[in-house]
């Protein structure tokens, strides 16, 4: 993992939207009244959800005014955790996973599919503008590695062609289905067997 | 007390010390790189492990309070072998450039590599390389030398109130960065060079000039404001290359303005180095023979009630005795002042010019009455005082007037004097806090003394503590005031004023061209409208003094001669003689004995040592003389203004110095673009 690029092109204004900004309001509640600068982190989040899943600079002033800080904490805090993106992202963003698991299950040749269908570099837009690809840390679904995640939906069982077809689905703008590709439900032992009674040696 | 064991040695410590500290106080150095005194703990670097018995890691000690019963050890093996592992950390990615290193000689890190330190690397993987970040004129960033001690993070956010600084990234990427570039704007800022354990922020103005071994280092006494910080000025010859903070916590802690640091190169520039004669309206060298004679032939043919003279902002006190008696004894005038705005003084007693509380006392106060200052631009250190006071008690603060970022929080009071004397009237909401405060402070600034009503207000400022005397501890003293320069409170010490009613009688004249002869005494702050006065100036800079002069005479800058400073709180400190002044100049005492010499044939010191025996006795014998005037004595109603401070150019130095017109492009280029958002 390196530094995050901040993006060259940033818009001018950033403003909650009015649903937004109640929503704002409560979740600064959540937290003792003297210490509101700790919603920073949700806020943050809500940002990126408004603002088609990044973070501009604008935005980073916008809420440290809001909360009464500094704007450096709020950048140092965005630019610390990997989850907020600072530049522009496609509206597919694909977040392959390469911790260890996925990893040694060859989490790199999906890597390689992403390089071959999205674009030849992490967080570059593809040709039609509508995909990006980026490298992540474990994601949690260690069982069904490797995997990716597509927005909010969990791609696993993967291997490279399955990936090159998702991919090939995503920039034609349809939907693939999420889950395993390997015909599993959830985390389900393949083979059918469900408990390890059958097996002699278990 | 708590009682702990370190090294085999049972030592008692007071409560809320940490492991660390306890240790010191045990003699057992600990190395560290994050810790600092003065700073809040971060416990990131990791250098300050020991060995506790019952834990079976080593333990940060900065980050560890002391507690009863503990039994550290700072000497076994494992100890070592645990730093000898922080520091091979630490070196993993520190570039190997000592050799180019400004920071050589002076680093942590060299000196503890020296104990703790393998001669050979094991990481064979690509070192990290951080980009330059810009942080102002001031300050030169090599990042890539960064060990992520977070010191200057802590020191810009708390001590110097302006959280500009932070840490983007993370791990090993992390990178230690003003918001998106920006230079720093603290007056404050260049603190961070000398906290830099290693040589990541290094001074910009000093950069490859000398190593610290090869500066004659000499312990001496800052000009740039009256808070009188202890400062060391190193010297290579006669170039003075740097100034660096001497550790004084009366006074200014381990901190100095950028002023205070970074004007020393206005030492080079501008310099008076022989005495010249305006003939023709053009400047022309003279000898100093010529010059004697040219002054003895005008000051022969004029009356002494035509005389006058003004005393400048960076005078010390024995130039400013010796130009006395020469007024008293020689010239016989008695139209001699040290003011160069018309501000009210009442020197009947020393509390009325003197900050009282101390500013140790700051931060004993809770609650803070600003009149007529704006302490950042006028008191740098004391400012700061202010705001470990906001920080620690929470002590409220409130203005007369907008005094504009302060760096802490403060309440803008509607700016009249009737407001003003509201207050000590027992009336409003303000007087209501004041009463409830047990240690309050009110701050006169110099903006409050140029008011008409200031001796009303003052008198009746006096009386109000005077009824409110049991409210407070014995020893407390809320009235201060605020004066601006090195220069003042000497001058008031020594008497060096002529007042009818408070206020400059001097100035008045000068402005309405009552004189003959003028004499500066390396006074540049001076304005007026030049008629037919023959204008005598005796200083180092060439400015606006020099400007105006019909003759020059050069003398030694703070840096060049021996002198005492009283600073604002009353307090005499000696400022020693660090290198050599320019050309031909003479001190001042030195000039006037010559004069005096070809005047009336007579010397007035017969050494430096005289003079300074002979100022002790005045100082000594005038703490008792009575003081005469008649002040207003009449409340006027009026706004208190603040007046705004050009903080880079407020004294002949700094304005001969490249590094302050830099600092002050910078702060000029801030406040254009707008960063406040």
């Amino acid at each position: 993992m390196s530094l995050k690029k901040v993006s060259k092109e940033q818009p001018d204004k950033f403003e909650f939207s009015k649903e937004n900004l109640i929503l704002a309001e409560k979740l600064i509640q959540k937290y003792p009244k003297e210490k509101k600068q700790s919603a920073v982190m949700p806020l943050l989040y809500l940002i990126q959800k408004q603002n088609d899943n990044w973070i501009p600079l604008v935005a980073m002033k916008y809420l440290a005014k809001y909360l009464n800080m500094p704007y450096i904490k709020v950048y140092e805090v965005a630019t610390f955790y990997s989850m907020y993106n600072l530049a522009p992202v496609g509206n597919y963003f694909v977040q392959v996973c390469t911790t260890t698991p996925c990893m040694i299950r060859g989490a790199y040749k999906i890597i390689e599919a992403c390089k071959e269908k999205i674009s030849s570099k992490e967080n570059e837009l593809s040709k039609n503008k509508k995909c990006s690809w980026i490298e992540v840390e474990c994601l949690g679904a260690c069982i069904n590695a490797p995997m990716m995640q597509i927005n909010n939906d969990y791609y696993e069982d993967l291997d490279k062609d399955k990936a090159l077809k998702i991919f090939e689905k995503i920039l034609n703008d349809e939907k693939p289905e999420p889950g395993s590709y390997r015909g599993r439900k959830n985390s389900e032992p393949e083979n059918n067997r469900t408990t390890l009674m059958d097996l002699n040696n278990a | 007390m708590i009682k702990l064991r370190v090294n085999d040695l049972d030592i008692e410590v007071e409560e809320g010390l940490t492991v660390l500290q306890a240790c010191e106080k045990a003699g057992a150095e600990i190395p560290r790189f994050c810790y600092h005194e003065k700073l809040s703990i971060a416990g990131n670097c990791r250098m300050c492990l020991v060995e506790m018995e019952k834990s079976a890691k080593p333990i940060a000690s900065c980050a560890m309070p002391a507690a009863d019963g503990m039994v550290i050890k700072t000497n076994t093996e494992k100890v070592e072998k645990a730093r000898k592992g922080v520091m091979e950390f630490l070196l993993a990615n520190h570039p190997l450039d000592c050799p180019v290193c400004d920071q050589g000689g002076e680093c942590d890190l060299q000196d503890q590599s020296m104990f703790y330190g393998i001669d050979k690397s094991r990481f064979k993987e690509n070192k990290r390389y951080v980009p330059e970040k810009y942080m102002g004129p001031l300050i030169k960033t090599q990042m890539t030398r960064c060990i992520h001690c977070t010191r200057c993070i802590r020191f810009a956010t708390e001590v110097a109130g302006v959280p500009e600084l932070g840490a983007i990234g993370r791990g090993e990427d992390m990178q230690i960065t003003t918001y998106l570039e920006k230079s720093m704007k603290s007056e404050l800022s260049a603190n961070v060079i000398d906290l830099c354990p290693v040589g990541a922020l290094t001074s910009k103005p000093y950069v490859f000039e000398a190593r610290p071994w090869e500066l004659k280092k000499t312990e001496t006494i800052d000009v740039m404001d009256a808070v009188g910080s202890n400062i060391r000025v190193d010297t290579y010859g006669w170039e003075v290359k740097r100034v660096l903070p001497r550790i004084n916590e009366d006074i200014n802690e381990e901190w100095i303005s950028n002023k205070t640091r970074y004007a020393c190169d206005g030492l080079k520039n501008q310099r008076l180095d022989t005495p010249y004669f305006k003939e023709n309206n053009k400047l022309k060298e003279v000898s100093w023979s010529r010059a004697y004679e040219i002054l003895k032939d005008k000051i022969k043919n004029t009356v002494s009630e035509k005389i006058a003279g003004i005393t400048g902002d960076l005078t010390n006190m024995e130039t400013m005795y010796s130009v006395k008696e020469f007024f008293d004894k020689i010239l016989k005038s008695k139209y001699l002042d040290s003011r160069s705005e018309d501000i009210f003084l009442n020197l009947s007693d020393r509390e009325n010019y003197l900050f009282n509380s101390s500013i140790n006392g700051i931060e004993e106060s809770d609650l803070i009455i600003l009149i007529g200052t704006n302490p950042r631009f006028e008191a740098t250190m004391l400012n700061a005082r202010i705001r470990k006071s906001y920080l620690n008690n929470k002590t409220k603060i409130y203005s007369f007037g907008n005094a504009g970022d302060l760096t802490y929080d403060y309440e803008i009071i509607d700016n009249t004097t009737t407001e003003l004397n509201n207050i000590f009237e027992k009336k409003g909401d303000l007087y209501q806090v004041l009463k409830n405060s047990k240690s309050p402070l009110i701050i006169f600034g110099e903006s409050f003394m140029k008011l008409k009503s200031a001796y009303y207000i003052f008198e009746k400022c006096k009386s109000f503590f005077k009824e409110h005397e049991n409210n407070y501890t014995n020893d407390w003293k809320p009235i201060n005031i605020l004066s601006k320069n090195a220069s003042s409170v000497g001058s008031y010490d020594l008497r060096i004023i002529y007042t009818e009613d408070g206020y400059s009688t001097v100035l008045k004249k000068i402005n309405n061209n009552e004189f003959d002869i003028i004499f500066l005494f390396g006074q540049d702050n001076i304005n007026f409208k030049k008629n037919n006065e023959f204008v005598v100036y005796i200083g180092s800079h060439g400015d606006n003094g020099a400007d105006m002069a019909d003759l020059i005479l050069p003398s030694p800058a703070y840096t060049e001669q021996d002198g005492h400073f009283v600073n604002l709180e009353g307090k005499i400190q000696k400022a020693y003689k660090a290198s050599y002044p320019t050309g031909s100049s003479k001190e001042e005492w030195e000039i006037i004995n010559n004069i005096s010499e070809i005047l009336v044939n007579k010397t007035l010191f017969k050494d430096k040592d005289y003079l300074l025996d002979s100022m002790k006795n005045y100082l000594k014998l005038n703490a008792s003389a009575k003081y005469n005037f008649h002040p207003n004595l009449n409340l006027v109603k009026e706004n208190i203004f603040i007046d705004d401070i050009d903080y880079y150019y407020s004294n002949v130095v700094a304005r001969a110095s490249k590094t302050m017109r830099e600092c002050r492009d910078a702060m000029i280029e801030t406040k254009k673009t707008g960063t406040e958002g």
